[in-house]
């Protein structure tokens, strides 16, 4: 384990010092975007891996986004104190439609198609209160004048590079914090049967509740952060649908089921995204979606557990405890034992 | 009657109307996915970017080839129709074994191909038929010709499907499926083939759909997530795979949209009618005509 940890100290403090030794703004650029996405999958693919897929997450990342930036020009409410108004109000949003949904036992298709509504909602919200949030023309934050702290704005790429690693590693932390904690083995067998679980004394309703409310509100801050970087949000980029999917492909792409797998999905992601935009310029709109559709729908079917997952698999195959599908079929080429 | 229209003022009964009529477009597109849920057990995420694909085939063919539109009809539910035989071979029969989160994830990549294929391939502008229907004058209400008839043409396709499902072996044969899937293979039935079939007639709904909804709306790459979202819904809250709960919800739906949208813009229409979705959710979870177990 002391292995383990060093290397984690040693690629964290390589990309802590990274924008000190290299300044080129463009690649800067890019990396605060793949951590910042890096942080929405994560929190996407803590409910993700699980096994409660949820289209919902785009109306989160709107929330974060939207409501920290209309308290910021509307009432002249500091991000510091819009980013957690925004997150309670994404947590109180994922309770209210959680506790429903896990309390009259939707899941599966249902539950995805609720999540769904969910997101169409917040779209359609924000378009529909055009006079306040710009509806599809989308919407900027007011420039701040006095103290850049305050309103959490800053010129340098430096400073946002930072502001992301930090955010990102949070994610990472409290990704292993509820790997290694009891919810855990909780919501793996939730995920499994949920009436076993129930009978084996797990408290089904209130497991999928706290993993959602987690989830829900640190999307909302990926939102808030992205939007305090771009400062600039339309509805399509942090809302919705296609946000939803986006956050699923790179989850799955990267892999569900380990730690670091949604941050290699958002590196592909958006390096193939960025290449295909430099190489072919304004030819090359719809492209990577074209290609990301395609490679989501290969993945599904060849590779489920997605790059990451499968390389950890083929790397150290006995560190694995086989799932409950795995090891039937186990007994089915060993019978007796 | 004057007390009658002094409470219903014509606005109200025209968007009651035009609410109907609306449901009719909306509830085959509901019972082109049900068919395929409660067949296969899949929800195609993609189903209203079929319409869309539908959609540009007629734009194309009646636009760029000429062809007139009562020929360009059969021809585009045709192509629909095997590009939905075409998602079940190519991607659902593959993960038919898997969970149903990866099959639902798997047709969601397809809608990103779809639409990403048609950015590319077609662009992102708008266009439209060029045929503009007249506009009945029914008292002082106005209702387009081309919603009538795409009301009209919905019903008659619901009907051929119930046909279809109750008269002949095969549609016999693809109800008993939806019932029961694993004893129809034991009695004989050759479900690989049913499971094509029941694609097919999916995608030649979506087919039919995106005849009547051409005449309505302008054709872009993206005008599946307007009423994607909504058909989905819909079967939810009818109760996914059920047939007359999914009929009856579409039109409880498209009078939502419509009132809604009477009083205030189009967009707090679908708000409301997704925000009544959620309410129904607590009260009747598994759809409107859910039996209480």
């Amino acid at each position: 384990m002391t292995g383990r940890h060093m290397a984690w100290g040693i690629g964290l403090a390589a990309l802590a010092a990274l924008p000190f030794v290299y300044r080129d703004p463009y690649h800067l650029h890019i990396l605060v975007l793949i951590l910042i996405w890096s942080f929405a999958y994560t929190s996407w693919s803590m409910m993700g891996r699980f096994g409660l897929v949820s289209l919902g997450h785009g109306g989160f990342m709107g929330i974060g986004a939207y409501v920290t930036a209309l308290l910021w020009n509307h009432l002249g409410l500091s991000p510091w104190i819009g980013i957690p108004i925004s997150m309670i109000a994404a947590g109180a949003l994922a309770l209210i439609v959680g506790y429903p949904c896990f309390r009259f036992r939707i899941t599966g298709h249902y539950f995805v198609l609720v999540t769904l509504a969910l997101s169409g909602i917040v779209l359609q919200v924000i378009t529909a209160t055009r006079d306040y949030t710009g509806g599809s023309l989308g919407y900027t934050p007011n420039r701040a004048s006095g103290n850049k702290l305050l309103a959490l704005q800053f010129d340098d790429k430096t400073t946002w590079y930072l502001i992301a690693l930090a955010v990102w590693l949070g994610g990472i932390v409290v990704w292993h914090l509820i790997d290694r904690s009891m919810s855990r083995h909780a919501l793996e067998a939730i995920s499994e049967d949920e009436d076993a679980a129930a009978a084996a004394g797990v408290d089904v309703t209130a497991e999928k509740l706290k993993i959602t409310l987690i989830s829900a509100v640190m999307t909302a801050l990926a939102g808030a952060v992205y939007c305090q970087y771009q400062m600039f949000i339309t509805p399509d980029t942090v809302s919705g649908i296609a946000v939803s999917l986006q956050m699923v492909f790179a989850a799955i792409v990267g892999g569900l089921f380990v730690s670091l797998g949604p941050t290699v999905g958002a590196v592909i992601t958006i390096l193939l995204a960025e290449t295909l935009r430099i190489g072919f310029g304004t030819k090359a709109v719809g492209w990577d979606n074209l290609v990301y559709g395609v490679l989501l729908v290969l993945f599904i079917i060849f590779l489920p557990k997605g790059i990451l997952g499968s390389l950890l698999d083929r790397l150290k195959p006995q560190r694995k405890v086989p799932r409950a599908h795995e090891q039937k079929a186990v007994q089915i080429a060993r019978p007796g034992t | 009657m004057q007390a009658f229209l002094d409470i219903f003022d014509i606005y109200l009964l025209e968007a009651v109307i035009n609410g109907i009529l609306l449901g009719g477009v909306l509830a085959l597109l509901a019972l082109g996915l049900n068919l395929i849920f409660g067949v296969i057990d899949v929800t195609w995420i993609c189903y209203a970017e079929l319409v869309m694909i539908g959609m540009y085939a007629m734009y194309f063919l009646v636009q760029y080839y000429g062809v007139s539109y009562f020929i360009a009809a059969p021809l585009t539910i045709l192509l629909v129709a095997i590009l939905g035989a075409l998602l079940h071979y190519l991607v659902i029969a593959p993960l038919l074994t898997a969970p149903p989160i990866n099959q639902l994830l798997a047709t969601g990549g397809v809608l990103f191909v779809l639409q990403s294929f048609a950015t590319v391939a077609f662009g992102i502008d708008f266009r439209n038929l060029g045929i503009r229907l007249p506009v009945l004058a029914f008292g002082d209400m106005n209702f387009s010709y081309a919603r009538l008839l795409s009301f009209l043409a919905a019903l008659v396709g619901m009907v051929a499907v119930y046909l279809f499902m109750t008269r002949t072996f095969t549609g016999t044969a693809i109800r008993a499926i939806s019932q029961d899937r694993q004893i129809m293979a034991l009695m004989g039935v050759d479900t690989k083939r049913i499971y094509l079939i029941t694609s097919a007639l999916g995608g030649a709904l979506a087919g039919l759909a995106a005849c009547l909804l051409v005449l309505q709306y302008d054709v872009h790459p993206f005008v599946g997530l307007s009423f994607g979202p909504i058909t989905f819904l819909i079967c939810v809250l009818g109760g996914l795979g059920n047939f007359i709960g999914g009929f009856i919800a579409a039109f409880v739906f498209a009078e939502i949209i419509s009132l809604g949208g009477l009083f205030s813009d189009l967009e707090w229409g679908y708000v409301l009618a997704f925000a009544f979705f959620i309410v129904m959710m607590f009260i009747r979870p598994a759809g409107l005509l859910a039996r209480r177990r």
